[in-house]
């Protein structure tokens, strides 16, 4: 895939549209960048597990969304959570274990979600919330309604049960339910060709009777496309559709994983296909914006990010009695 | 007021608050098929003539079907599922308990997870995988409210209390005392039966009740076991032996009050259930009535359960696995003679 190719079919979207899908990006890239240096630091708590490189999906799929649409996210979930509505200064205070967060810090990072913005409390259990996000459609097909349910998952929940045994019951009732799988080809360590026997991990939707696509999970306008269409799909009662987003991982699986596992050729291979730069060079060549102009988004983007970081840190931490509320309505 | 079995008392129920309520549905295996079982024990029979839309019959598949009902929960639904038999909650332990017992509380207490499970418990005649009295590993399950049933009074009013509750409730119901009929029938079945009365009555979770008074010694005993500790009093009481019987009938919110009350008064305690001894719900509530009420025991607790095996086919050694009377009888025999 050749950067800057016209791949984005610039003249069917306003500027500001493609611009907001910019600076969505960003948001999560800059987040994750502070979020990483802090947890290296010593300063933030928990383990972390992040979403450089795969922006493009989260931010491209949540596009195609109402707020009262819901997603179902995985222990990465930050990008989706961003990209959702949620402000990074709710994530910040729960990351930081405040009850000021999004889940008033018993979530931590790979449950951070609010139901308001749409998004579940985020689903650390690999394969965990296909059969949820399921049963949100469910709920939305039995009361008529016209939202849709979003899965994102990863490559490596094509190999869990509850995987098949939720997208076999959106198949077979028809449900309003999106299926994305991020595909950044490796299972925490173990790379794909190990996983799965498939070219495409798509192809699996033809075992369920329900349309499946391969998208450049790197190219935003792309998978804004792929979901919209899919979504389009979903309220008009055709049921789901599976959507592979092929992307990569450019940080660690978690924490301070180097990524010894990831051959330097092919890192430098992803870093060409990096969906940030990608779409910021595509913009500037149109001239929809000027390099000062994207320079300018990144420190309001940063300052915003700054801002809440200290507010998270100057947040009250929780009683630890805390911990005793909160289980039963 | 109708003598109903458990059977008919949850099938009734289920009509009257997907009636009430249209937020109810069902959802399950072989639950809503026309010429079907109504599920493995008739409970759901004939509902879907008249709830083709709230009877969600699904493939094999324990994991999908409860991740299923949580999703639609937490969207506003009141999902009543069940599994044909408790030993098919294992296929779905990760929904049961990272997801569907965790979610409020990993949300920050900020959403309602209105769901209820209801599964068939005990040993039967079917062999092992389909025989484990599960109640005890749910205890280690924060999240779950817990109620057991023994009698279709019981049934109705728990049954009633789960739907209506925004929390998770799982309903562990027994096999010998559904009075499932016709071809669903079950050998050794009990009668459970009870007269229901027409007003619409809870049975508030975590309200124990005590089954028959006594002065000597207390027995607490859920499901069948409150049965068969029935029985036992019986026995004892032609020795002498006053047995007040509990039924706890909720094990999570537990009442603890009504069992210390009960054993301040006799200042001796059996409990008994059906299931492997080992980090069982006896061994909890020995030791929590050992921390609050010492000073008020005669004589150590005894525990009256199954050895730590799989439960066993042959009828012989099933009888042998399962509590008895007897069993109940020598318990208290032994605790009465300190």
């Amino acid at each position: 895939m050749t950067p800057g190719k016209e791949e984005y079919m610039p003249s069917k979207y306003e500027p500001t549209f493609l611009l907001d899908l910019y600076r969505k990006m960003v948001l999560i890239r800059q987040f994750e960048d502070r979020v990483k240096f802090l947890f290296l630091e010593g300063i933030m708590p928990g383990t972390i597990h992040q979403y450089q490189g795969q922006e493009a999906i989260a931010a491209g799929v949540c596009a195609a969304l109402n707020t009262d649409d819901i997603i179902t996210s995985t222990h990465r979930p930050h990008g989706h959570a961003l990209a959702k509505g949620l402000s990074a200064e709710s994530l910040l205070h729960e990351l930081f274990g405040k009850p000021s967060g999004c889940c008033c810090g018993k979530g931590g990072s790979m449950h951070v979600g609010d139901l308001e913005k749409g998004m579940l409390p985020a689903i650390a259990i690999v394969g965990g919330g296909v059969p949820i996000a399921t049963g949100c459609a469910l709920a939305f097909k039995m009361r008529g309604e016209k939202r849709v349910a979003v899965s994102f998952s990863g490559d490596g929940a094509v190999n869990e049960g509850a995987f098949h045994e939720g997208v076999n019951m959106g198949a077979i009732w028809d449900l309003p339910v999106i299926y994305v799988i991020e595909n950044n080809l490796y299972s925490a360590s173990t790379p794909i060709a190990d996983t799965v026997k498939l070219e495409k991990v798509s192809d699996r939707a033809a075992g369920y009777g329900i349309p499946g696509v391969t998208v450049d999970g790197n190219d935003v306008v792309a998978m804004y496309e792929a979901a919209r269409g899919a979504v389009e799909r979903a309220r008009n009662g055709e049921g789901p559709t599976l959507i592979e987003a092929v992307t990569y991982r450019i940080t660690g699986h978690s924490r301070r994983d180097p990524c010894n596992y990831q051959p330097k050729e092919q890192r430098r291979e992803a870093r060409k296909r990096e969906p940030i730069r990608r779409f910021a060079r595509y913009l500037v060549e149109k001239g929809l914006v000027t390099e000062a102009e994207l320079d300018m988004f990144r420190e309001e983007i940063d300052a915003e990010i700054e801002r809440a970081v200290e507010s998270a840190q100057a947040a009250p931490d929780p009683a630890p009695e805390f911990a005793l509320e909160g289980l039963w309505a | 007021m109708a003598r109903l079995s458990i059977a008919e008392a949850l099938r009734q129920t289920l009509r009257e608050e997907m009636n009430r309520d249209e937020r109810v549905f069902c959802i399950g295996e072989d639950i809503a098929i026309p010429g079907g079982w109504g599920g493995a024990f008739t409970v759901t029979l004939g509902l879907e003539e008249d709830f083709k839309d709230r009877m969600i019959n699904t493939p094999i598949s324990e994991a999908g079907f409860t991740g299923v009902a949580l999703g639609a929960a937490l969207m506003g639904l009141r999902p009543v599922a069940d599994v044909q038999y408790g030993d098919f909650l294992l296929c779905a332990m990760d929904q049961m308990v990272n997801q569907v017992a965790k979610m409020r509380y990993m949300s920050g207490g900020k959403i309602k997870v209105p769901f209820v499970m209801r599964a068939p418990t005990g040993a039967t005649g079917r062999g092992t995988q389909h025989a484990q009295n599960l109640e005890s590993m749910f205890l280690q399950a924060p999240g779950f409210k817990i109620a057991c049933p023994a009698t279709a009074y019981d049934a109705v009013g728990l049954l009633r209390a789960a739907i209506r509750d925004d929390n998770p409730v799982l309903l562990f119901e027994h096999k010998l005392l559904y009075g499932s009929k016709g071809a669903r029938a079950e050998t050794g079945a009990m009668d459970a039966s009870s007269e229901i009365p027409e007003e619409d009555y809870v049975v508030p979770l975590g309200k124990g009740i005590v089954r028959r008074e006594g002065s000597d010694i207390t027995v607490i005993a859920p499901l069948l076991m409150m049965h068969r500790a029935l029985e036992a009093a019986e026995i004892l009481a032609d020795e002498g032996v006053s047995v007040e019987v509990i039924d706890p009938r909720s094990l999570v919110p537990f009442d603890w009050e009504l069992v210390e009350t009960s054993v301040r008064k006799t200042g001796r305690l059996v409990v008994a259930q059906e299931g492997p001894l080992r980090g069982g719900l006896c061994g909890d509530i020995a030791a929590e009535m050992g921390e609050r009420c010492f000073d008020a025991l005669k004589a150590p607790v005894l525990r009256v359960a199954s050895p730590d095996i799989p439960a066993p086919f042959a009828p012989a050694m099933e009888a042998f696995y399962r509590p008895d009377a007897a069993r109940i009888v020598d318990a208290v025999r032994k605790t009465v003679k300190d």
